[in-house]
């Protein structure tokens, strides 16, 4: 399919809730939307699916006002419109629900519903009993009652969505658009979420879904619009397409979803931790007497809903917090208390899942970046003096090796792609002799090209002998790398499964139950293999 | 190269045009007081006579140097501690200690061979600064004090120990107010004489420190953990990078050049102490850090131009009758437009990636945030 023609779209002859038509936008040597038609009916689910960088973001900007376009018109009902900015969009009913929550924990969920939009009792107080008694009507039209005194930082991140949600039909928004509502969720929750978002377009909501999960966009869509390189690309309705084509859409060429991951070869156990137990900042013991061991040539995977102490275990392996307890062996030899760098002298790389906060300094051109972790060493220094020349070279070699695409080595990180970031750091992590690797949720956010990539890399280390420690919070990739499977549920290993037979759903109920209502785990359960 | 020394260049420089035309419409508005009338064409009377009186003869030009030599040091010791991402007010109180250090010491060293008396005196000045300048360092690596309230707090102390300095234990027997003995041969010796205006061996220093502090940042592994830290603490203690021992050693750094250019004031320009030294260099100091890009080199030029209009401001008094004060208005409105460059970068549509200063956010956001440096 080429681009697309007018979409063949709504169904019905009552116009479009939203079109827009034509979009063009052009920024200083990018042109990020070309001509963009979309259009999406009253009582549609429609998914807009592209790698990052391909203009999802820019489109919806210009819908909510935050971008103005060079070309082209939106017309909402029919009409053409002008949407000078937010609240316009907001008044106009177009609401936005962003990935990161805009929402303030200490408030209750009705005082974060009124929140910009505060229903008055006189021109003094809140009327909170009218809000409180409109937010409780829409969570029972809609199937999810919501207590609104309840302060938000107490919910799940599953709820606090619901309260974005609802947010937006407080507001009365008919067209509601949604970015990348999964990607913090479990299976469970984006269940429940699906179902709530169903109801809404049967009671005549129109939804824009923006995803790079395929089976998710085709689960949940009516229509699927693909974006690649600013221009639509192709229109499929989920029963006439499948993942597989909806992949090569978006990237242009076939992909591999899956990555082959082939037989790994199991040796020595390089990393064993022991019954180790680790303090967050306040002082709460957010990982508990925890053991678990990584051989040589295996990929282990730590599935787990974000915030399960998943990070403080990860900070504690790597030498940037000291456990609490516990013993951690590497290759046999006791580093409990060493520190990130002799952990790293000693072969241990780290990439972070933060890697604007941790992994990269993004005001520093890509040749610092890329000796960050030993820039202190030979060759990149003699003595105390640093040697530019072949902290130049290296740049040039791991830039060509790791296909980071930029224009030059001298450009500061922060001017890359976030693909291009993560290749720079896989490429300083990766590129060096290794006993333990740690990812922590190597390809959050990522195309999926990066992805592909990434992936590979990791399996290539696994197979070269290098002990793999996957975290990650997206369930697919622990699922689709590892060779044993952890499920960490507060601060405990609650399970250790094969990841050759581990089934999707049941590593699902343990990360969001711990297994309370699945088989008991084997206390203890460590090491030995499999589950 | 061309293009990206161009993006450093543009906002001080329109920061600098926009201060002369605000200080254009001050003098505009005050003229009556200096002349009697208004006079619209004031400014570039006095304008003129700063640029006389700092460029344009010998004269002026030793004492544009002059001038220049403490606010760079303390500029490049504001400047080095931006690039560690630590604001440091107390240049002023690292200035102090250190001057009253080497007129204690130059005091006592007076009868000594000269080339003993004075490095000794300039060596027990930066020792001084040094160790003042690690106390908000160490205050803020092990308790997270915020290294602005305690600068501040250490000025005062600073300017009390000063005084109590010298109005007791180093107070010259004889004199007829309280100052400290003469420097005698630890003085830092004249290089250049003209018509009254000296200039000391001394204002060579700044040039030879902003070398050195440049080679430090930039071409050493401690410069670079010192960068990263300033840039992403996080990202510091990824890389195994000490946060605690970097804050220390930076304020320390700071410190000494401070106790640098109070050792030069004294040695060189004053060769005595009084009790009630007053100085505000700690603050200028954080203009011409930021005039200057937050870069030794741009800093040797801020300082240079700060020192000129502070060298041009007696001609300008006399030439035009605007009283010396209004280099202090200027040198304000500079620091607002630096500050505030957005508004520079309006007026000039100057493009936002050629026009910022990463350390700035040190001097705005380093309140609220707390940043994981001070852990392990």
């Amino acid at each position: 399919m080429t681009a697309a023609a007018a979409p063949t779209g709504a169904p019905s002859v009552i116009a479009p809730a939203l079109e827009m038509r034509g979009i063009t936008k052009r920024y200083p040597g990018v042109l990020a939307n070309d001509h963009i038609d979309l259009s999406i009916a009253p009582g549609e689910i429609h998914a807009l699916l592209g790698e990052n960088g391909a203009g999802k973001t820019t489109l919806m900007n210009v819908l909510y006002g935050l971008a103005t376009p060079n070309e082209g018109q939106i017309l909402l009902d029919g009409q053409p419109v002008r949407i000078a900015g937010p609240s316009d969009a907001i008044a106009r009913g177009i609401s936005m629900v962003h990935q990161h929550f805009m929402l303030v924990p200490v408030l209750t969920v009705a005082e974060n519903i009124l929140l910009g939009a505060e229903t008055m009792a006189n021109p003094i107080f809140l009327d909170r009993a009218e809000a409180r008694r409109r937010i409780h009507e829409l969570g029972q039209r809609f199937g999810f009652e919501i207590d609104p005194d309840e302060r938000v930082g107490r919910l799940s991140v599953g709820w606090q969505q619901r309260v974005e949600i609802l947010k937006a039909l407080y507001r009365q928004a008919r067209i509601l658009v949604l970015d990348e509502p999964t990607a913090v969720l479990t299976p469970q929750e984006t269940t429940e979420i699906f179902a709530v978002l169903r109801r809404l377009r049967d009671e005549g909501h129109s939804i824009i879904f923006i995803s790079h999960k395929l089976y998710e966009v085709l689960e949940i869509a009516d229509r699927i619009t693909v974006i690649r390189r600013g221009r639509v690309v192709g229109q499929r309705r989920p029963s006439e397409t499948n993942e597989d084509d909806l992949a090569e859409l978006m990237v242009g060429r076939e992909v591999q979803l899956t990555v082959d991951r082939g037989e790994s070869h199991p040796a020595d156990v390089a990393l064993s931790v022991e019954h180790v137990t680790v303090k967050n900042d306040r002082g709460r013991e957010t990982v508990v007497d925890l053991s678990f061991e990584v051989r040589k040539g295996e990929i282990f995977g730590i599935a787990g809903v974000a915030g399960n102490g998943q990070d403080e275990l990860v900070e504690a392996l790597t030498g940037l917090r000291r456990p609490a307890g516990g013993r951690i062996h590497l290759d046999g030899i006791d580093v409990t208390h060493e520190g990130a760098r002799e952990l790293h002298g000693r072969g241990v790389s780290y990439v972070p899942a933060d890697r604007h906060r941790f992994g990269l300094v993004l005001s520093f051109p890509l040749t610092d970046n890329l000796v960050l972790t030993d820039y202190y060493a030979a060759p990149y220094a003699r003595g105390p003096i640093r040697d530019d020349a072949a902290i130049r070279a290296r740049a040039i070699e791991a830039i060509e090796q790791f296909d980071v695409r930029t224009p030059s080595p001298d450009v500061a990180a922060g001017t890359l792609s976030g693909g291009n970031q993560q290749k720079l750091i896989v490429a300083r992590e990766f590129g060096r002799d290794l006993r333990l690797l740690v990812l922590d949720q190597p390809t959050r956010g990522l195309d999926v090209g990066s992805v592909e990539f990434i992936h590979r890399q990791a399996i290539r280390k696994r197979d070269a002998g290098t002990a793999v420690l996957l975290v990650s919070a997206e369930l697919d990739e622990v699922l689709e790398l590892s060779d044993r499977i952890g499920v960490m549920y507060r601060g405990r290993l609650v399970a250790i499964l094969d990841g050759r037979t581990a089934d999707r759903e049941q590593v699902g109920l343990l990360m969001a139950t711990g297994g309370r209502e699945a088989p008991a785990p084997t206390p203890g359960a460590r090491g030995e293999g499999v589950a | 190269m061309v293009a990206r020394l161009r993006g450093q260049l543009a906002v001080p420089a329109g920061a600098i045009v926009l201060a002369l035309l605000v200080g254009a419409v001050i003098i505009i508005a005050t003229s009556p007081l200096a002349t009697g009338r208004f006079d619209p064409t004031l400014p570039l009377v006095t304008y003129w006579a700063i640029i006389q009186g700092s460029l344009l003869s010998v004269n002026g030009l030793i004492d544009t140097v002059r001038s220049a030599a403490p606010l760079i040091l303390v500029g490049l010791s504001v400047g080095f501690c931006f690039k560690a991402g630590l604001f440091n007010i107390g240049g002023q109180g690292q200035f102090l200690t250190g001057a009253v250090t080497a007129a204690a010491v130059g005091g006592a060293l007076a009868g000594a061979p000269p080339y003993i008396a004075a490095p000794v005196a300039i060596l027990a000045a930066m020792a001084v600064g040094a160790l003042y300048g690690m106390i908000p360092g160490f205050l803020k690596a092990f308790t997270g004090a915020h290294e602005v309230v305690t600068t501040i707090m250490l000025n005062y102390i600073a300017i009390q120990i000063v005084a109590y300095l010298i109005q007791g234990p180093l107070r010259a027997p004889g004199s007829s107010f309280a100052r400290s003995a003469d420097v005698g041969n630890a003085a830092i010796p004249v290089i250049i004489t003209s018509g009254g205006h000296q200039a000391h061996l001394g204002v060579i220093f700044p040039f030879i420190a902003a070398g050195i502090i440049w080679w430090l940042l930039y071409r050493t592994t401690i410069g670079f953990e010192i960068r990263t830290v300033g840039a992403n603490p996080d990202a510091a203690r990824y890389a195994g990078m000490r946060p605690r021992y970097l804050m220390m050693l930076a304020m320390s750094v700071a410190g000494l050049l401070g106790g640098l250019a109070g050792a030069g004031e004294i040695l060189g320009v004053s060769g005595y102490m009084p009790a009630a030294y007053s100085t505000n260099v700690g603050f200028d100091a954080i203009t011409v850090a930021l005039l200057g890009r937050v870069h030794p080199l741009g800093i040797v030029f801020a300082g240079l131009l700060l020192g000129a209009m502070r060298a041009g401001a007696g001609l300008m008094q006399i030439q035009a009758g605007v009283p010396v004060q209004m280099i202090d208005v200027l040198q304000g409105v500079i620091l607002f437009f630096l500050a505030a460059d957005i508004v520079v970068r309006r007026v000039f549509r100057i493009r936002a990636a050629a026009g910022g200063v990463a350390e700035l956010a040190t001097v705005t956001g380093t309140y609220g945030g707390t940043t994981k440096a001070s852990q392990p």
